[in-house]
Parts: C-alpha cells; structure tokens; sequence
C-alpha cells in the first residue's frame, strides 16, 4: 500500500459521506443523490464517480475487478485497478465470478452476477433527461412529479421517423415504475441484465457530483411502447477465439480487410475457451 | 490473431518513462528549478493558485515544472494534491480595502483619495520582443539591488475611501452588503452545486473558472449579448491580511499575507418597479496578480445578477448552469479528453444501428 494516504485513498469522512448518499440512493432507486464529490487523482470522465464509489465501499476482504469495454486489459481499466492494489492492497481479480466488487465503463459481464457482487458504474451523464432538457433547475422537477412526456415523445418521434429507437447504448429506463434513469453508456444488448439482478448496483457520477442505485431484485425496465415493444437484436456472428454467438461482440477490422468478432467480455470468452478443453479432455 | 489493446501496464509503465524524458528536453540544458518558475514566471504561477484554488506558490511552480508548461494540467496536479488537505475552517473575511496595493487604477474618477499607482504592468509596453533578453537580463541584474527590490507597496489605510465609497454616500450606487448565508457561504468543493446557486457559491466558481472562459464569457456581454454598461471603479492588486479565529482563542489571528487582485465593476442600472435608477456593482477577486481575469470576472458576476434586477434573459453569459459548469477547466478538459479512452462497444451499438437503419431504407 502507498505510504501517506488512508485505505482507497479518500479520507474516513468522506468515505462515510459517499456511504450515506449509496443509502439514500439505494432506498430511493433510479433517483440521483447530489453528493460532495472529491477532486480526484484521476481525470473526470475516466472514472471519478466509480472510483470515489468503489473507494466508499471496499473493505480489506474484498476481490476487485475492474472493466472497461468488457475487458480487464484495457489501458484504463489497468489504471484504475493498480490505483486500487496500491491504496488498498485488496486482492484483485479479472474472474468474474471471484469478484466481490465489480468496476466498470460501458459493459454488464455476461456471466449472471450473484448475490453478494456489487457492480459499480462509471458515468458520464447522470441525467436521462438532458439531451432533451440541459437545465438541471428543470429536470429535477421533471423526476419529482415523474413527467416523462418530454421522453415519451422522444421515442414517438424516432419510431414516427426511422421504425425504430435511435438509441442503441445509454437506454434510458425506468426503475420499479418510478425514475427513468440512465444505465450508463452499456449498450443496449446489456440493458435485460439489470432486470431482478441478485446484485447490489451503485452508479457514480464524478463530474456531475451524483450518486444512484438499483438495489438487488428491482423492476429495471427498458422504455418502450406497448406495439414496439423493446428488443435486442442478435450480433449474428460467432467469436473467433471461443465460438459464442450470444455475447456481445467487438468487431475488429483486420489488415486483409476482412473483420474478426470477438467477445468483449473477455472472462467470458476465455472462460467458454476453458469449457471447451475441459470437454475435449 | 490479431487480439486488441493486450499488454496495457507495460505500455503506461513505458509512457511515465517517456514523458520524464519529455519534460527534461535537452540535457545539455541546465534542468529548471521550481523557485525559478516562482520567481521568474509569476503571473502563471499566479493563475495556477487560481484556477486550483490553493494558495502555495511554491507548490503550483512545481506542478508547473511537472505538467511541462501545461496550465491546465498543473491546475489538476495542484486540485489533487489540494483536495487530500484536511479543511480547518474559514479565515475571516479579508479586507482589500487594507490592502498594502502595488498597483490601483480606477477610471470613473481621474485624481482620488489615495491617488492612481500604475505599479508594474503590461499596460504601456509597446509590444516589442526584447531580444537582448536572449543574452539574460543585464540591464536589472546590474542594478542596485534597492531598484531590484520587489515594491514594498502602499497601505491604504480604512479612512480613505474607495471610489465607490463616494458614490455610495451619496446613494447613487447600490451597498455593498454580504451575500445571504454569509459568514458560512456554501464550500463549493465540498458541497455538491444545487442550483439555483447563491452569489457567494456563484462566485467561488468564476473564482477559479478558466480565465479564457470568463474572459470570453465576459467578452460576450461588451459586444451585445446582453449588457453591463461597464466602468472600472477600481482595479487593485496588492497583499492582506489572512487572519483566523481560532475557537481556543476567540480573537483574530494573522496568518501571513496573500497576494490578490480585486476590480470593482460599476454598472449602470436604469431601475425597476421596486428599484430606484443606481449603479450597480460586479466583483471579481483572484489570487495573484490577475487583472484580466478579476476585470472578465467583474463582468460575469454582474451580468449573472441579471433576475435580482428584473433584467431580460437573453444570453449565454446571463445563464448560470451555462457559464458556471462550463468554466471549470479541469472538468472540461477531463470530459473533452475521455474521448481518447476506448468506446469501441458504444460505437460498436451504432454501426449495428446504422447498418440496421440502411438496410431497412434500401428495402
């Protein structure tokens, strides 16, 4: 552990004043709770909230794993789990089911999460609304009496113009038929996971100062119409390394020209992998 | 096979050690001293503290040194190192009227109590590169040292009143009264914003804003996108007092002195249903010697009291979740550069998105 700073880095107080605002969002779910987010050594926009969230949460017993795009192995996901190994000296793991607290940016693992996991979320953009409504003074009052026509409409009109919702990451949903919230920038293949999860999810905000959650067993539904109801549409290609062809995929051009899919979930795909040498033995 | 971005902490590894390299340029150079930053780059050191909102000059010249030159990166190195320091209270209001000023201009008035002090300033230069500076500084390193000697400055005592003391005797401009909540204002890096925001927290914010933000902000309202009617009643930079009160002792003491520059804007106000035709007052006050960004600061405060005076809404500068976030460099640089990490599963969603799209248009 990195001498001079206290476990995870952030102070007692604030760690506490994090916890009580998870409290509060856990009890309320899908509403943003303003919290005192801390300037962190980190850049907004690569993690602030999370890592202020995770920090709030770990105890000296738990497994982390961290992901970015799926993967353990990307430059920031890196970052953020040697941040975590140098201020708390918590084991860390890139297995997803040994992971007793999951960080992660634009992804839900594939393998169901258990009871006892806490996903943290790393987000941009805590206001499902604001692409529709930028005055944060406007839409908290939108949540407060639950006037969701602006959204409504929105959806109309892309079904009126293209047949269809033009979202295809950030779905926004609603949470036990009260808030619309924003799942984060996972794309919407991964928005049916959230659904009943036995899991604990906290969302972090850094730069907006937000916190929210979804306690385990929670309605979380996608927004949609009763006649267009919500669907997600099957990558149809199998991966190269490990042969899934219900994960979601990274499309890889390579030098030929031609395109490789992988798994993004890269514990996932190395684990089918696994599953297969063990049938083949 | 071709599997992508493997490898990642021998890459970043390998990055610190080129950006060491980097910032050490040319060995056969003499390796810069972070005193000489203080010392000889000063008015970026200044804005540093600012936009960091810590005041050590000695610490925002190393963070310059280390981010190489980069104000904004070294304005994030100093908030880190910032936001780790535990917070023991607030100092007492400081008192720029006592200030021991190297530099006070007013242009409403052309003599006034106290008199103009030019001090040292950019203003009358006339913009030639001063090449013999490539041989060193001769010319003030031969001096006497007493010419040398950093201006001991001019106490303006209490009982000479600001320019604007004499408007407000004689009614003609609004009191200068604490904002509501004060003496606790709200702590803008502790507490999280709920807007709309008081004065006070609003004024925090432009405090360490980004001074091209706030200049352009300010910038904005000069050339019609709303209007301030702007006069400078005063513009001072010098060194206060810091003084606390200790709760063990109950009286004020002084800590050491700080370096600021505070522009008084006077603005002219018609009046309104409730409120009689008066000047009215925008303030900016940074750490340092800082003149642009007190003058745009001056601007922007004002013009963002646009409701207290029934003004119009009609510009960006006028709207506080518009100027105040947005100005925060080291949000926005974080939010602008994420765009580097990778978003290959968000952009993935699209293209399967618009390849659905296309295919059902050419059906």
């Amino acid at each position: 552990m990195t001498a001079g700073y206290n476990f995870a880095y952030l102070d007692e107080g604030t760690k506490r004043m994090i916890r009580r605002a998870l409290l509060k969002a856990v009890a309320v779910p899908g509403h943003q709770v303003p919290f005192g987010s801390r300037e962190m050594p980190l850049a907004y926009g690569w993690g602030t909230g999370g890592i202020q969230v995770t920090a709030a949460v770990i105890g000296a017993a738990d497994v982390l794993k961290v992901i970015d795009q799926g993967s353990d192995d990307t430059t920031n996901a890196v970052n953020i789990r040697r941040f975590f190994a140098r201020t708390t000296g918590v084991a860390t793991t890139e297995r997803t089911a040994e992971a007793s607290i999951i960080q992660t940016r634009h992804r839900i693992p594939e393998r169901p999460l258990v009871e006892g996991q806490i996903l943290v979320y790393q987000v941009p953009q805590p206001e499902p609304l604001y692409k529709l409504e930028p005055r944060r003074t406007e839409t908290r009052k939108l949540h407060g009496f639950a006037e969701y026509g602006l959204m409504n409409v929105k959806l109309y009109e892309d079904i009126a113009q293209w047949g269809r919702i033009d979202v295809s990451y950030d779905y926004p949903v609603r949470v036990h038929g009260r808030h619309v919230m924003s799942p984060s920038p996972i794309p919407a293949f991964d928005n049916p996971k959230m659904h009943q999860m036995p899991a604990l999810q906290l969302f972090g905000a850094g730069r907006e100062k937000r916190l929210y959650a979804i306690p385990p067993y929670t309605d979380v539904h996608s927004l949609d119409f009763e006649d267009h109801p919500f669907r997600i549409e099957p990558q149809g290609h199998a991966c190269v390394l490990c042969g899934c062809t219900t994960s979601f995929k990274d499309e890889v051009p390579m030098d030929d020209g031609s395109t490789q899919w992988t798994c993004s979930d890269t514990d996932h795909c190395r684990s089918v992998q696994a599953g297969h040498e063990a049938e083949a033995v | 096979m071709y599997i992508a971005v493997k490898g990642g902490e021998r890459a970043i590894e390998a990055s610190l050690r080129l950006l060491d390299a980097a910032r050490r340029g040319d060995r056969a150079l003499p390796a810069l001293q972070a005193p000489q930053l203080r010392e000889q780059l000063g008015l970026l050191v200044d804005r540093v503290m600012a936009e960091a909102s810590l005041y050590d000059p000695d610490l925002a010249a190393l963070a310059i040194q280390q981010a190489r030159g980069d104000s904004i990166e070294a304005v994030f190195l100093l908030r880190a190192y910032r936001t780790t320091l535990p917070r023991w209270g607030f100092s007492q209001p400081v008192d720029t009227a006592a200030m021991r000023v190297r530099r006070r201009v007013s242009a409403i008035f052309k003599d006034l109590p106290g008199g103009q002090l030019l001090g040292p300033s950019f203003d009358y230069t006339q913009r030639l590169l001063d090449f013999g500076l490539l041989q060193g500084d001769p010319a003030v390193d031969a001096a006497p040292s007493a010419a040398a000697e950093p201006d001991p400055g001019v106490a303006l005592s209490d009982s000479v009143p600001s320019p604007l003391q004499l408007l407000a005797d004689e009614g003609l401009i609004e009191p200068c009264l604490p904002s509501p909540g004060d003496p606790e204002p709200p702590d803008i890096t502790r507490d999280p914003p709920a807007h709309p925001l008081p004065r006070s927290a609003r004024l925090q914010m432009l405090a360490r804003a980004d001074e091209g933000w706030v200049l352009g902000m300010g910038y904005s309202t000069q050339r019609g996108y709303a209007f301030t009617h702007p006069f400078v009643g005063e513009l001072r930079h010098g060194t206060v007092a810091l003084e606390i009160v200790p709760p063990e002792l109950g009286f004020a003491v002084e800590l050491g002195e700080i370096a600021l520059t505070d522009c008084q804007m006077v603005n002219q106000f018609v009046g309104s249903a409730t409120q009689p035709p008066q000047f009215t007052r925008g303030q900016g006050l940074v750490f340092g010697h800082g003149e642009r960004k007190a003058m745009a600061m001056s601007l922007v405060d004002r013009v963002l009291r646009a409701s207290e005076f029934d003004e119009e809404l009609t510009s960006p500068a006028q709207d506080p979740e518009f100027v105040l976030p947005h100005g925060d460099n080291v949000e926005a640089s974080g939010f602008v550069q994420h765009l580097k990490l990778p978003h290959y599963v968000t952009f993935e969603s699209e293209l399967q998105m618009i390849r659905a799209l296309r295919e059902e248009k050419a059906e």
